[in-house]
């Protein structure tokens, strides 16, 4: 909620404490159905921590944009962030001799915006200054498309001169939605049948996106001093990340669920990892992280440091998106937004081996720590390597997925199950059915549009169940989970339900594989 | 993989196509320096493991380390790739703080580039103290030529008013990689491996083996760190 909101905006990092809010003892007081409450749902963890700030998930996102405006944010960033602004104010004089160093790795965005195959994207987002200078767009170049973001921070602008907020303009097929969060402008446009709250979803994730790489309180700074800045200078290079990121919102449930996926592992080698980690740490280490692809091995965290999902979905694009942190290690700030928008943490980054799918990624909040960090990931290594610990990691690296034969409910094409308490999802392989690209991309869609209705800010649903000529969907929500499902076009409701009960039997026979149910602290 | 050398503190590891001779290894920092997509990170991969393959641009700064034997010394080189992007441009005097050695790389194709690295010269000589750093002006891309917008003789003008030296390279085609290394090895070794406090010795890290754990224990007997 907004407490945590407000306390989040006001530490600097290296005395945050975010206390997660407990709600269990109500919940639980609450609730008619004994097993369906929070925190003893499958995939809840064992003991009571859990690994991720607790939030209601898809509200947490939106709320924010309700809060209005009139937020000022933290003047007191510490004197390590100052130091690293002045360097910045001061390189820019010297930048300012001449050009922007071109990106030579810039993407092929020589699409004529005037173009009927531009207008024909089914999806635009466009990310602009206060001042209506064009900051970012999905398609096209920028140059060309000063005009339009000018009608558009025009359009903004009019409806603010009356003291109200323009949230979106429906025409000819088109949504236009529109997200102000000063200094900048997020304008996302569709053709789709998404709804205007999914939309604006996207456009926050865009939004921490761009502050992670430079900060909010950085990002206020430059436009105080200059309200006509051209922030592509300093985004130049890292477009492909929030290319990326668009990209995985219309695939990663994970982005949609606000949740993270694990790879498959036996709880005891997972046990292993995560205590050797836990093992090598230091005085500045806040996070110890280690991923397999998109997929989270395990987490250790420092006592009362809680890591947000979506900041480490920002991770996961960061790593997933380039190939710099393959040779030698990684060692990058970054921004955690909804930890602290003001400063930067710095990560190291590095694969286990080469051509590993293994990356870990140590937080520190110390800027001079590499080499702690470098000897706190070989002090991991010689412990995982001792315990034997690794060969079980790439044993199960090998199927890091599971298919719905595996599962054995043949009604059953697909689903989606998110422990709420934990922040944790699964989900199997898509099915033959699903093969294509687009069917994928579909099949995501059609879940959005099941998670529009269960979030609905009015009138959100318990449970829903619709037939299609392609496919039979239900969704349920409880205090403990969030469940999507797919079934045949030739199943039954009655047979949906019992594929239900089926299913969470599964998933708690195999949740100690599928979920992390002891996460550590230092 | 499997072999595993007993390592001696201040020793270094030799390749066995060298003789058993133990020489003292030394620790040298190189920074790279330049801007954005003049080819720094395909220059540090040539030097580590003489590969090319295009990469994403950098993102704050990349670690790589090799190690160079001398006749009489082996140097270890702690490379630090640092990213060409003007929002990393904050934290990059991190990097080249105390480096023995910098690159300043620049794009032969790319006037600009040549333009920039005159500008990373002029932060370079606000904070280094002169006699404690080499620096190497390389004009990458060389492979490029036939786009030239530098000149060699620009580029070898620049480097001798400015007391650098100078290279051109192409990292695509390997070309003159192994040179500049062993050449900036030579020079550093040069000015600063006799002086006092100019290099450090290097200490080795116990030998981690992830792949060969059925075998006796690696840690056994050189275990620095850990439980």
């Amino acid at each position: 909620g907004m407490d945590e909101e407000a306390q989040t905006a006001h530490v600097s990092w290296d005395k945050a404490t975010l206390a997660p809010v407990d709600r269990l003892r109500s919940d639980r007081a609450d609730s008619p159905t004994p097993g369906l409450v929070e925190g003893t749902e499958p995939g809840a963890a064992v003991q009571k921590s859990a690994m991720f700030v607790h939030a209601q998930s898809f509200e947490d996102l939106t709320a924010e944009a309700e809060k209005a405006t009139g937020k000022e944010e933290n003047p007191d960033e510490s004197g390590e962030c100052a130091e690293e602004l002045q360097v910045l104010v001061g390189e820019k004089n010297i930048e300012e001799q001449h050009n922007r160093d071109g990106s030579p790795q810039g993407r092929t965005k020589e699409e004529d915006v005037s173009s009927e195959t531009w207008r024909s994207h089914r999806k635009h987002v466009f990310v602009l200054s206060e001042a209506g200078k064009p900051i970012y767009t999905r398609y096209g170049t920028e140059e060309a498309l000063s005009s339009t973001m000018g009608v558009m921070m025009a359009l903004v602008s009019f409806v603010e001169a009356d003291k109200n907020i323009i949230r979106s303009v429906h025409a000819d097929g088109c949504k236009v939605v529109f997200l102000a969060k000063s200094p900048l402008v997020l304008v996302g446009v569709t053709q789709t049948c998404q709804s205007e709250k999914e939309l604006l979803r996207e456009l926050h994730y865009i939004y921490y996106q761009i502050v992670s790489l430079l900060t909010l309180t950085q990002l206020n700074h430059i436009f105080q001093h200059k309200q006509n800045y051209d922030l592509r200078r300093l985004l130049a290079g890292s477009e492909y990340l929030t290319d990326n990121l668009l990209h995985r919102l219309e695939r990663d449930p994970g982005l949609l669920l606000s949740a993270v996926t694990c790879l498959p592992l036996a709880n005891s080698a997972r046990d292993v990892v995560s205590s050797s980690l836990q093992a090598a740490k230091a005085k500045n280490l806040v996070f110890s992280i280690l991923l397999a692809g998109d997929r989270l091995v395990t987490l250790v965290r420092k006592k009362d440091q809680f890591l947000h999902h979506i900041d480490l979905h920002l991770v996961f694009n960061l790593v997933g998106s380039s190939s710099s942190f393959r040779e030698g290690e990684g060692w990058t700030p970054i921004c955690l937004p909804k930890f602290n928008t003001a400063g930067f943490f710095h990560a190291h980054i590095s694969y286990l081996e080469p051509a590993s799918e293994l990356c870990l990624i140590l937080v520190s909040t110390d800027r001079e720590d590499f080499f702690n960090m470098s000897d706190c990931k070989q002090r991991f290594l010689e412990r995982l390597s001792k315990r034997s610990a690794y060969q079980a990691l790439k044993e199960a690296l090998k199927c890091p997925s599971y298919s719905m034969e595996q599962v054995g409910i043949p009604e059953l094409r697909h689903f989606l199950y998110k422990s709420k308490s934990s922040g944790l999802y699964t989900s199997p392989e898509f099915p033959f059915v699903y093969q294509s690209d687009e069917e994928q991309e579909r099949l995501m869609g059609l879940y959005q549009e099941l998670h529009s209705h269960l979030h609905y800010p009015t009138r959100p649903l318990r449970f829903y169940y619709r037939c299609g000529e392609t496919e039979n969907l239900l969704a349920w929500v409880t205090n403990g989970f969030e469940l999507y499902l797919c079934f045949s076009p030739l199943s039954t409701k009655a047979l949906a339900v019992s594929a239900v009960n089926k299913l969470l039997k599964w998933i708690r026979k195999e949740e100690d594989r599928l979920f992390i149910l002891c996460p550590l602290t230092y | 993989m499997g072999e595993q050398l007993p390592s001696v503190p201040g020793r270094a590891q030799l390749h066995s196509d060298t003789l058993n001779r133990p020489v003292q290894t030394l620790r040298v920092k190189m920074v790279l320096l330049g801007s954005s997509g003049v080819g720094k990170s395909s220059l540090a991969l040539r030097f580590v493991k003489n590969e090319f393959r295009s990469t994403s641009p950098t993102i704050g700064c990349a670690y790589l380390t090799r190690v160079v034997h001398l006749s009489n010394v082996s140097l270890r080189f702690e490379i630090w790739d640092t990213a060409g992007q003007e929002k990393f441009h904050s934290v990059t005097p991190l990097y080249y703080r105390g480096a023995h050695a910098v690159l300043l790389v620049y794009d032969i194709s790319k006037r600009k580039t040549f333009v920039r690295a005159q500008l990373w010269l002029r932060e370079l000589e606000k904070h280094y103290i002169p006699g404690s750093t080499v620096i190497w002006l390389v004009g990458n891309k060389e492979d490029l030529a036939q786009n030239r917008q530098v000149s060699v003789q620009e580029g070898e003008r620049l480097a001798s008013d400015r007391g650098l030296f100078f290279m051109e390279t192409s990292a695509l085609s390997g070309d003159q990689i192994s040179e500049l290394l062993l050449a900036v090895a030579h020079r550093v070794y040069e000015c600063l491996g006799t002086q006092q406090g100019g290099l450090s010795e290097w200490e080795e890290y116990p030998f981690i083996d992830l792949h060969h754990r059925d075998t006796s224990n690696p840690f056994s007997s050189c275990c620095k760190v850990g439980p």
